[in-house]
């Protein structure tokens, strides 16, 4: 993890690299998550400057969405699809097995940092359910040695 | 049923070639500069003759709405924004197009644009969709490299830019002004209407938002000629529709059909048939979560388009057919839903932000029979008091799925609180 100070300087770099754009809130947050996995306090001022809102707004902002986590995630994120038609194909069993294997409950990150297990909401992927995200790729017709071997846990 | 040769999306399934060279050997971005050359008015007035209503939900007249669009830019620029935020369960039909067929949306957006006075485009797409966005980002790279988009874009001589924007997590920002609020970098939360967003939208200019499924079907409809369009379905219900139809069918499918076909015709040519039969048949929510349900018996001469299903009180919606059989606890599936807009209320308005937890709590209560008899009549009083008391329509698609099912299910909502009072318990309770 960097440093404050190196964090506030890529944060403004990303802000620069968005200077000019409309609407560079939310393009700029996904850019800092990339580059940071989270979003961090660190970035904050320099972020809420290059928007030209304040701090208070940003907070809203960040907190309001979903996808935007303002503490670091595991180094490898599993995303479990819990729509309809995930569920209709086993999606329950998938996430009690898999939360069994990994020791992890919904939103927590394992001990060591090395794993995050989150629920998401159709991943669109319906006719090959049920669907994972593991490290931003995609599995189709998911079962639970297919996650836990991308996941990198494939002996646990 | 509809002939191959009327289909709009001729790579809905993604078993051709989907690139850019692809989509012009099925016909696509043939004469685009032509169709544009015929200048503002006309094809806006083409696209009124053709009878095209918006595919989003609402079914708000497509021509219409781009005519409260200024004619004259007083300064401001204009912007058309498309909605991509796909998020209702039930709803998959736009991703089909993002997916398979991106290139009849990137046409159909920069024909809407030159027509709305609009040189740049948003597509504000739903974060979870990973595929769509690779492979709409993708075709939008292509087009850029092929000059269809950016200066001069398809020798048209409009300076068109597209962007993709991704959301980023909230069902709300499906809600036209919250999806504007989040473009401009805000909390999704709706805005006050009016000022509509033609008069004052994205960054307080003039906005058009558009559904994928509204924009991708007017290049075709504009080279085939709005009365072709206009030939499909009842009058003021023109036109081909994209169909989605899931749970207890033989055969789930997105499929492309005429307005106004029967149910019945729906699910039995493309789907396979209900699950055991046409008999088994419980209910049908014919227009994603948000329409109140058909039951059986309704769904036996339902016709599929808006005047119809609006007159029986429910709707067309997105056309999200969601087929539950016998064997459906219909109690639980209405309660899934209230629990699925009690997580997504964005908070704004009380009615909503409390009501659809209220809504919920007792719907949990009904689904275990541990209810008063008398609690139905104060769920649809509560429905009532949320129903067109706050902003954007989503207390309303909160109330609307309850007050269906009481309609339609009030017997079996009353007998499984009378099973547990007796202390027997109603086969499906006990599952």
């Amino acid at each position: 993890m960097p440093d404050d100070d190196a964090i506030l300087a890529r944060t403004a770099e990303i802000v620069l690299a968005h200077q000019g754009l409309e609407g560079a809130m939310l393009p700029m947050l996904h850019a800092v998550q990339a580059e940071f996995g989270h979003v961090p306090q660190a970035a904050m001022p320099a972020l809420a400057e290059g928007a030209g809102v304040t701090r208070a707004e940003l907070h809203g902002v960040v907190s309001f969405y979903h996808d935007f986590r303002e503490a670091p995630a595991g180094a490898t994120v599993v995303r479990l699809c819990r729509a309809e038609a995930c569920q209709a194909m086993g999606a329950d069993r998938l996430a009690v097995e898999v939360q069994a294997r990994l020791g992890l409950g919904w939103h927590e990150t394992s001990a060591d940092g090395a794993v995050t297990l989150e629920p998401v909401f159709c991943l669109g992927l319906c006719a090959c359910a049920p669907a994972a995200q593991v490290k931003g790729g995609l599995i189709g017709r998911a079962d639970a040695a297919r996650i836990l071997a991308a996941a990198g846990r494939g002996q646990a | 049923m509809l002939k191959d040769k009327d289909r709009i999306f001729t790579n809905l399934y993604g078993m051709h070639d989907r690139s850019l060279a692809g989509a012009k050997a099925r016909g696509h971005w043939d004469g685009t500069a032509e169709i544009i050359a015929r200048g503002r008015d006309k094809i806006i007035e083409q696209m009124k003759a053709s009878g095209l209503r918006g595919r989003g939900g609402a079914g708000f007249p497509t021509g219409l709405k781009w005519s409260f669009m200024p004619k004259q830019s007083d300064g401001r620029p204009a912007y058309l924004v498309i909605n991509a935020d796909e998020s209702e369960p039930g709803t998959c039909k736009d991703r089909e197009i993002m997916r398979h067929d991106p290139h009849t949306l990137i046409e159909g957006a920069l024909i809407a644009s030159f027509a709305m006075n609009a040189n740049a485009c948003y597509i504000y797409i739903r974060g979870e969709y990973i595929r769509e966005k690779e492979a709409l980002q993708a075709a939008i790279d292509e087009c850029y490299d092929a000059g269809m988009l950016g200066r001069n874009a398809a020798k048209s001589g409009w300076d068109f830019d597209l962007y993709l924007h991704h959301g980023a997590g909230a069902y709300i920002c499906g809600e036209e002004t919250a999806l504007l609020e989040s473009l401009e970098g805000k909390k999704g939360m709706p805005r006050m209407k009016p000022p509509f967003p033609a008069g004052a939208g994205l960054y307080g200019c003039p906005t058009t938002v558009n559904n994928v499924e509204s924009i991708a079907v007017v290049p075709t409809i504009l080279r085939r000629g709005p009365e072709w369009f206009a030939g499909f379905g009842r009058p003021n219900n023109a036109g081909t529709k994209l169909f989605g139809i899931s749970g207890h069918v033989n055969a789930p499918c997105v499929v492309e059909e005429a307005m106004s076909i029967p149910l019945k015709e729906l699910l039995e040519r493309h789907c396979g048939g209900v699950r055991g039969g046409w008999k088994n048949l419980k209910a049908v929510i014919p227009g994603g979560s948000s329409v109140p349900l058909l039951t059986a018996a309704q769904c036996d001469d339902a016709i599929m388009d808006f005047d119809w299903l609006r007159e029986q009180r429910s709707g067309l919606g997105t056309a999200a057919v969601i087929v539950m059989d016998q064997s459906t606890d219909v109690i639980k599936a209405i309660w899934r839903l209230s629990k699925f807009y009690k997580h997504e209320s964005c908070g704004q308005c009380t009615p909503c932000r409390e009501g659809t937890g209220w809504m919920m709590r007792v719907m949990d209560r009904l689904v275990r029979g541990e209810a008063e008899v008398e609690e139905i009549d104060m769920l649809i009083s509560v429905t009532k008091q949320v129903e067109g008391h706050t902003i954007c329509a989503l207390g309303d698609a909160a109330a609307w799925p309850i007050q269906g099912l009481v309609r339609a299910f009030r017997d079996e909502i009353e007998d499984r609180i009378k099973a547990k009072k007796t202390g027997r318990i109603s086969a499906v309770a006990a599952e």
